[in-house]
This record gives structure tokens, sequence and C-alpha cells, in this order.
């Protein structure tokens, strides 16, 4: 387990200081998870270690949004008097956009991926 | 009040060890609330927590930042947790033959509707330029999004309010919209979560089902990479037309 983190953690900060050497305005993190998916795909297996670390984290990956979420509590004050268009346009958006992704791909694959 | 328990709360209120705690027990209280209510979709347990934990700091006057020096612990690993979303990714595209057309296509219609609803409703309802430009790359990830908003004229501080706001919406109504559409795939329904609410969509996608998990979080990164490229793109020949 700790090998594992020691990877996920080398995989950032690789992708941090790319990030920041090439000025990419794709985030660190996204970039080491892209570095890690190409050694993954290369390797024949994914190593047991990685993997029951990867779901730990994983399985709780809601609670790591708590912060940011009392943060958002905390700012509220930044939508200013234009709320109700924000709000109304982030529900209604949000819906939209859930059905129009899953609708179309459950169309278009039906059949093509063997479902479980 | 007794000299002693007011050193006490000194050392509480200013320790990251009171923060980090008190972020855990909301959250297990969220989780608890969300098992005992049948695993509701509505039941977020990141609401629950994020309404209690606000309530509880304001009953006991310790401001945000003080809260956040603890909470930063937690708050970290959503980048270790990131890169570990290249495992179930593998996993995917290790057993995944065809069909990445379908991807494709759903992933860039997704993408440009996430974006275009969100300005389309918003100009609708009279929002600003400047707060329309901040609403639309509200489905990605929250770097992503306030690194897109900037380059495009938004307000970076707002984009990431929006982003979080997204995703638990998300959350908490897209599993109602997807039974009500009669999307029953998994990966159809991982899919439209991770794209249209990112991490927290994606969070509540892999407690669900393990095919909606990867499904979810190869949208996250696909939907990133997607917005980041399209909305300046969009802003370009939107700005070019209008003169």
């Amino acid at each position: 387990m700790l090998v594992a983190i020691t990877q996920l953690l080398c995989c950032q900060l690789v992708g941090e200081v790319i990030a920041r050497v090439l000025e990419l305005s794709i985030p660190g993190p996204v970039i080491g998870m892209s570095l890690l998916l190409i050694v993954l795909l290369y390797k024949e297996t994914i190593p047991q270690s990685l993997e029951s670390t990867a779901e730990g984290i994983l399985s709780h990956l809601s609670l790591l949004f708590v912060p940011a979420g009392v943060g958002v509590v905390a700012h509220l004050t930044v939508l200013g008097n234009e709320w109700p268009a924000i709000v109304g346009s982030l529900i209604g958006s949000t819906i939209v956009t859930v059905l129009v992704t899953g609708w179309i791909l459950q169309r278009l694959h039906r059949g093509r991926f063997d479902e479980s | 009040m007794n000299p002693n328990f007011e050193e006490v709360w000194v050392y509480l209120s200013a320790s990251p060890l009171t923060a980090l705690t008190i972020t855990l027990l909301a959250y297990l209280f969220g989780d608890w609330v969300y098992q005992k209510t049948g695993r509701m979709p509505i039941v977020n347990p990141v609401l629950i927590a994020v309404i209690v934990i606000t309530v509880g700091l304001s009953v006991t006057g310790i401001d945000y930042w003080t809260y956040f020096e603890g909470a930063q612990f937690v708050h970290f690993l959503l980048g270790p947790a990131t890169v570990a979303l290249a495992i179930p990714v593998a996993r995917l595209l290790k057993t995944m033959r065809d069909g990445y057309g379908a991807l494709a296509v759903s992933l860039l219609t997704g993408s440009l509707t996430a974006a275009g609803s969100a300005v389309f409703i918003a100009d609708l309802l009279q929002a600003s330029e400047q707060t329309i430009l901040s609403l639309a790359p509200k489905s990605v990830t929250t770097p992503i999004a306030m690194g897109i908003a900037e380059r495009v004229g938004g307000l970076p501080s707002l984009t990431a309010v929006c982003v979080i706001m997204t995703g638990v919406i998300g959350a908490m109504f897209g599993p109602y919209v997807l039974n009500a559409a009669r999307v029953t795939s998994w990966r159809a329904r991982g899919f439209a979560m991770g794209v249209a609410a990112h991490g927290i969509g994606t969070a509540r996608a892999i407690q669900i089902n393990q095919n909606a998990g990867a499904f979810a979080s190869l949208a996250v990164g696909l939907n990133g990479l997607a917005t980041a490229t399209l909305v300046p793109i969009l802003y370009a020949l939107w700005q070019w037309w209008s003169g």
C-alpha cells in the first residue's frame, strides 16, 4: 500500500512539474493520471497493490469534496444579485447534459459492448 | 467560563486536528443518513456534511480559513485520488474492444451541451456577460474550469463555486433524470454523470456500480480536455460573429 501511494504521489509530482514547466492549463494531477494510464496500458496487468489502494481512495472520493463544498458556502456572496440566473442555469444545464449524454451513448452502443 | 476550559477551547478552535475530525465526523453522519434513507441520490452525503460543518462553524464563530487549515489534509488527497482514476480507466480500456466512436460522439455532444445550455439559460435569465462566461466551463474539474474561465474573460472564483454546485446538483438529480429517460446501461449512466458532474458525479457512480464508475472516470478526464479545447474556440467564433 505504501508503494502504491508513493507511485500515485510520484505521478502527481511529475504531472505538476510538467504543467508548470510547459505552462499548461491542464492541472498536474490530470497529467499525472494520463502518465499512469499510459504506463498501465503498456503493462500486461495492473499491480494488485495499486488496484486495492485506488479502490480504497476512490470509494471515499465524495469525502474529498467536503472542504471545497464548505468553501463554496463561505463564498456564496460571489453569486451576488445574479444568483437566480446562475442557479437556474446550473440546474437546467446539468439536467439537460446528463440526459443528452446518457441517452446518446445508450442509443449508439446498444449491442456493441457486452452489458454487465 | 472556567479558565481551564477557555484554554482548551482556544487550542481546539485553532488546531488542525479539530477541523479534520469534524470533516470526517460530518461526512460519516452524511453517509449514515444516506444509507438509512435507502441510498436515495437526493440525500447527498457531501451536501449534508457541508451543511453540518457550515452551521457548526457559524455557531462556534470559527472562520473558514481556520477550518481549512485542518481540512486541507482531506482536500490535498484530491490530487492522488485524481491520479488513481487511471486504474479504473486502464482496466476499462484493456477490456474494451470497440465502441470508441460511440464514446467520442456522446463526449462531444455532452461537452457542447454542458457549455451551450449553461450559456443559453443564463442569457435567457439575463445574466451579465461576465457571469455567462464564468458558467460555460462549469461541468469540468475545478482547476481546468478556472483556467478556461480566466482565458475567456469569466471570473475564476465564481466558476469554482459553480463547478462544485454543478457536481452536487448532478449527483442529486442525475440518477432520476437517467431513470426517467430509461437509460439503463451502467456504462451510459456513468459516462453521463462524469461528463455533466465531473468528480462529484463520478464519486457517486463509483459507489453504485463498477462499470458506471470506470466510465465516469474516463468521462471526467476526456471532458476536461474537450471543454478546455472547445470553449475557447467557441468564444473566439462568437466574438468574430458579433464583430
